[in-house]
Parts: structure tokens; sequence; C-alpha cells
């Protein structure tokens, strides 16, 4: 209740804003003094008012929504596939001998390197978006998931069957809590690429969403409109960080590091 | 061998005038003691061999713990006493020879439940989830009382990583016992205790034993302890039993109490001798 901890606390919160204010200071002065040309970079007035007529417009939100299901419809079928095929090779021995050498094989081909295939199997539709977004997403998600359940305490499986847990309750209770940490690690990572993915597809070709969005605005060089693109995108990327952030906070409660005022 | 072996023998038949043997008798590897013969062995091993590769870490191997007994094993590292207890768990699958674990009158199996020497609890569950492991949800009341019975009620729901090594090895003792096993086996449990917390830790597993009467093994390198808690030592040396005695002494065992030094003394002046012989 007192004035002085609640200014510092007001202080250590704002402190990693400070750098990014004092960014768009320089950047307005510049704009303004002539020194940097609209072409090269828009004042960043310019930028909120080419935001503020997108959401009125209702093409911002429309984009967005369209970016967001792409990105997560990816992300759902290529994590979904990396989880279940990591939980495969991570548990029984046959299906590691059988797929793991062949999964790190592909995955040292860059995503991105696809591309061209993926013109010719998919054509520009949405497919081509959703199966690039769920080839980037799935390495991080398989190459986890399998190493988070290879790397159980095996100290902690054998008192666990000693105690009468098998089958699916030691997968419960034992196998996928030791894994979790390390599949969220990946799921971190694949949030990352996530949005990768869907710039790179959505600047190829696109009909709607925030790729589109921009490169529409490239040609009538609407600069403003561009800058609008790129911060959404940072945007969307610290909300999937948050995201991430929250979900293990939520199941990693037990974790000595999310742990406050831990006692002995 | 074979000249141990009938010594063993005549020991049955013909014990008068052959006293001056018995100290020569403790001394050979002769496998099992002389004491009297267990009426309901709760464990009984017979010829057991366990090789790791070629290398032999039990070979034609036979002992007995009698039912509700509490028997410690004292060696050096290395000689065999946790591939042992492991043997008698069955986490480990004998070479050769038969592992006898006999159920109680009444009951299917020999309820066998293992302390290890760290705590080996799930980090991802409370105090409480880790002492119900492998309990149906209606058993709370009772894993409740277990904990209460090792001193840690107010700790049920915290996180085992908030708990200190001792707290941790009480956890595991609860968590052992909530499952009233026959025979607990103890693998060097308090080994990584300080030791002020080891002799809190005997006191509550001797107390523990003496209400709930269960077979207990006990393996560890620490003379005293085993001394402390155990009802016979065993002293195994490169896989073969060369020490077993009774430990008369009273309960509950104090470390003054007349008898304790000199027994504790006699077996380490023991294994250490033994120790020294180039082998």
């Amino acid at each position: 209740m007192n004035a002085v901890p609640f200014f510092r606390r007001a202080g250590v919160q704002a402190a990693p804003w400070l750098v990014p204010i004092l960014i768009l200071i320089a950047w307005e002065l510049a704009a303004r003094t002539g020194g940097l040309s609209s072409r090269v970079l828009p004042e960043p007035l310019a930028v909120v008012k080419a935001a503020w007529e997108l959401i009125q417009s209702g093409d911002m939100w429309a984009n967005v929504k369209v970016s967001a299901w792409r990105a997560l419809t990816g992300f759902a079928i290529g994590g979904g596939i990396g989880f279940v095929l990591g939980l495969g090779t991570g548990l029984f021995k046959p299906a590691e001998i059988a797929l793991d050498s062949t999964v790190q094989m592909i995955r040292n081909i860059p995503a991105l390197a696809m591309i061209p295939l993926v013109i010719l199997w998919f054509g520009i539709g949405e497919e081509a978006k959703l199966f690039l977004v769920a080839l980037g997403v799935f390495f991080p998600v398989y190459t986890n998931t399998y190493h988070g359940i290879r790397s159980v305490d095996a100290d902690l499986i054998e008192m666990a069957r000693s105690y009468g847990l098998s089958g699916f309750a030691l997968y419960r209770d034992v196998i996928l809590p030791g894994a979790l940490p390390s599949i969220l690690v990946g799921v971190r990572f694949a949030f990352g690429l996530m949005w990768v993915m869907l710039i790179v597809a959505e600047t190829i070709s696109a009909q709607s969403g925030i790729g589109y969005m921009t490169m529409n605005a490239r040609e009538f060089l609407q600069t403003d409109v561009v800058v609008v693109g790129i911060l959404l995108y940072a945007l969307l990327g610290k909300l999937a960080d948050m995201l991430a952030k929250s979900i293990e906070r939520a199941t990693l409660r037990w974790h000595p590091a999310y742990q406050k005022g831990a006692k002995p | 061998m074979t000249l141990s072996y009938t010594s063993y023998a005549s020991g049955n038949v013909v014990l008068d005038g052959d006293e001056p043997e018995i100290a020569t008798r403790e001394r050979e590897p002769v496998a099992p003691a002389p004491r009297e013969r267990p009426t309901d062995p709760a464990v009984a091993l017979q010829g057991v061999d366990k090789h790791f590769g070629e290398r032999k870490v039990l070979s034609n191997f036979d002992f007995t713990i009698e039912r509700g007994s509490f028997v410690s094993i004292v060696g050096r590292s290395g000689c065999g006493k946790s591939t042992l207890l492991r043997l008698i768990a069955g986490l480990e699958k004998a070479t050769g020879g038969v592992v006898q674990r006999n159920a109680a009158a009444g009951a299917n199996a020999l309820e066998t439940r293992i302390m290890f020497q760290d705590a080996r609890l799930l980090p991802w569950k409370s105090v409480l989830q880790n002492v119900m492991l492998g309990l149906p949800r209606s058993s709370r009341d009772d894993a409740r009382a277990t904990l209460a019975e090792v001193g840690l009620s107010a700790r049920e729901n915290d996180w085992p990583t908030q708990l200190s090594g001792g707290q941790r090895q009480r956890v595991a003792l609860a968590r052992a016992l909530v499952h009233r096993p026959d025979l607990l086996l103890l693998d060097e449990p308090l080994g990584a205790l300080d030791a002020l917390t080891r002799i809190e830790m005997h006191a509550l597993i001797e107390r523990l034993w003496r209400e709930h009467r269960f077979t207990a093994l006990l393996v560890t390198h620490d003379v005293q302890e085993a001394v402390a808690l155990g009802e016979r030592i065993v002293l195994i040396e490169e896989g073969k039993i060369s020490f077993d005695a009774a430990i008369a002494l009273q309960r509950p065992r104090l470390r003054t109490a007349e008898g304790f030094a000199a027994l504790e003394e006699q077996v380490l002046s023991r294994v250490l001798r033994h120790g020294a012989q180039p082998s």
C-alpha cells in the first residue's frame, strides 16, 4: 500500500518497454525531418492510421481470421502427427527402428525447399498452405516428443512397475508427465515455425490473409499497410508464445522452475 | 568347499565336542548359518547364480529369510548385496537356481515393496498422490493415515521438490507401507541422508516394523545401521555369506546399550580385514 514500492514495481514493469518506445520516437523524428523517405519506411503515425483504417473497414479482422485459422489448422495437423509418431517411436522399439532414421533424414531437408514440389502437388490453394505449415511444425514436435519419452528417468519407471503400474496407467502417470517438459519445448519451437511457414506460404500466393494483404499493398506502394502486416505477424507470434508459456505454467506447476517461493 | 559343507552338516548332527570349531566355521564362506533353521521362510534362495556377462556376482547362493524377521545385509560396494535384493524383488532374473517368494498362509502372493536409495517420488504428483500411486481413489484415507505415521500429514499437498531428503524418504516409506507389504526391501535407503536424519529414520523404521510386523530386508554398507535395525546380520563378501549372526539386543535399540558397540566393532573389523586381503 506504500507509494514507493508501487512506483518501483511499475518501473520494473515499464522498463522492458523503454527501448521500443525510444526507437519509435527516433523513427518518428527521422521521418518528420525528412531523413527517412516514406517509400522506405512510413512514419509511425501513418502506420497507426493505416491500421485504424484497416480495422474500420473490417479488412484486418477478416485477414487475421483467415491467417490464424490456417496457422492453427496446420499446427493441429502437423503437431498431431508429430506427437503420435513421437509417442510411437519413443515407446516402441520396432517403431523407432522402422521410422526414426527416415524421419531424421527428411528433417534435414529445408522445408522451404519443398515449395516448388508443394505447388506442383497442391497448386496454390489452401492445401498447399496447410501442408507447408504442418510440415514445418511436425519436426520440432516429433523430435521433442520422441526425445522426451526416451529421457524419462528409467529409475522412476522401474519404481512404478514395482508398484504394479503398467500399460496405460504407467503411460499416464509416469511417462507422459516425464516427457511433458520436452514436448512443450517442441510446441514452442513449433509455434515459431508455424508463423514462418505461414508467411512464406501466404506471400507466394494467396487471395486472403495477412500475407495477401501485405503483398497487395506492395503492388500499390502502400508501405504503411506492409508495415501493419509485419507488425501483425509480430503480434500473433507473441500471442502464440504467450499461449505456449501459459500452457507450460499450467501443466508444469510441479517443476521447480515454475514454483514461486519454493520452500526447502 | 566340500570341507566346509561337511562341517556344516556335522554341526547339525554331532555338536558335542566340536565347540571350538564354531569360530573357524564362521570365518569360512559357508552358506546358510548354523543358527536354528527357519521354519517359515518368506524368501528362500537355493543355488542361485547371477552373472552379468562374464562377471559372476553370485554363485550357488543359498539364503533364507524367516517371516516377520528383520535381516540386515552388510558388505562393501560391489559385493553383490544389491544384486541379491534386486533378485528377491524380482527386478532381476537369476541366471540359475531358485528364488522362492512364499506367500503367507491364506494369501496369494508375497506383497513386496522396495525403498530405493533415492526416494524416486514422481515430481509431478503431490506428496499424497505419490503415496497413493497404484491405489484406487478410495484409498485416500489410508494414504493420509500412513502419511501421519511418518509424520508428514501437514505436507500432503506439497510437491516432492519442496521436501528435504529425509522427508522424501519418509514419503517413500509411507508409499511402501500403505500397500501393507509382507516383505519390505530397503536398498540403502538412508545412504544419501545426513547422520542426524539417519538416526531419526532408524527409530522410525524400527517403530513401524514393530507395529506392522512385516518381513524386512535391509541392504547397507553402514554397519552401525545394520546393527541398529536388524535382528540378524549377514555379511556378504565376494558373492558369499561370510558371517551370519543373530542380534539379541533389546528394542528399541540404543547406541549406548551394552553389546551394541562390541557387535558393531566385531562386524566392522571383519569387513575391514577381508577387504584388506588381496584377492
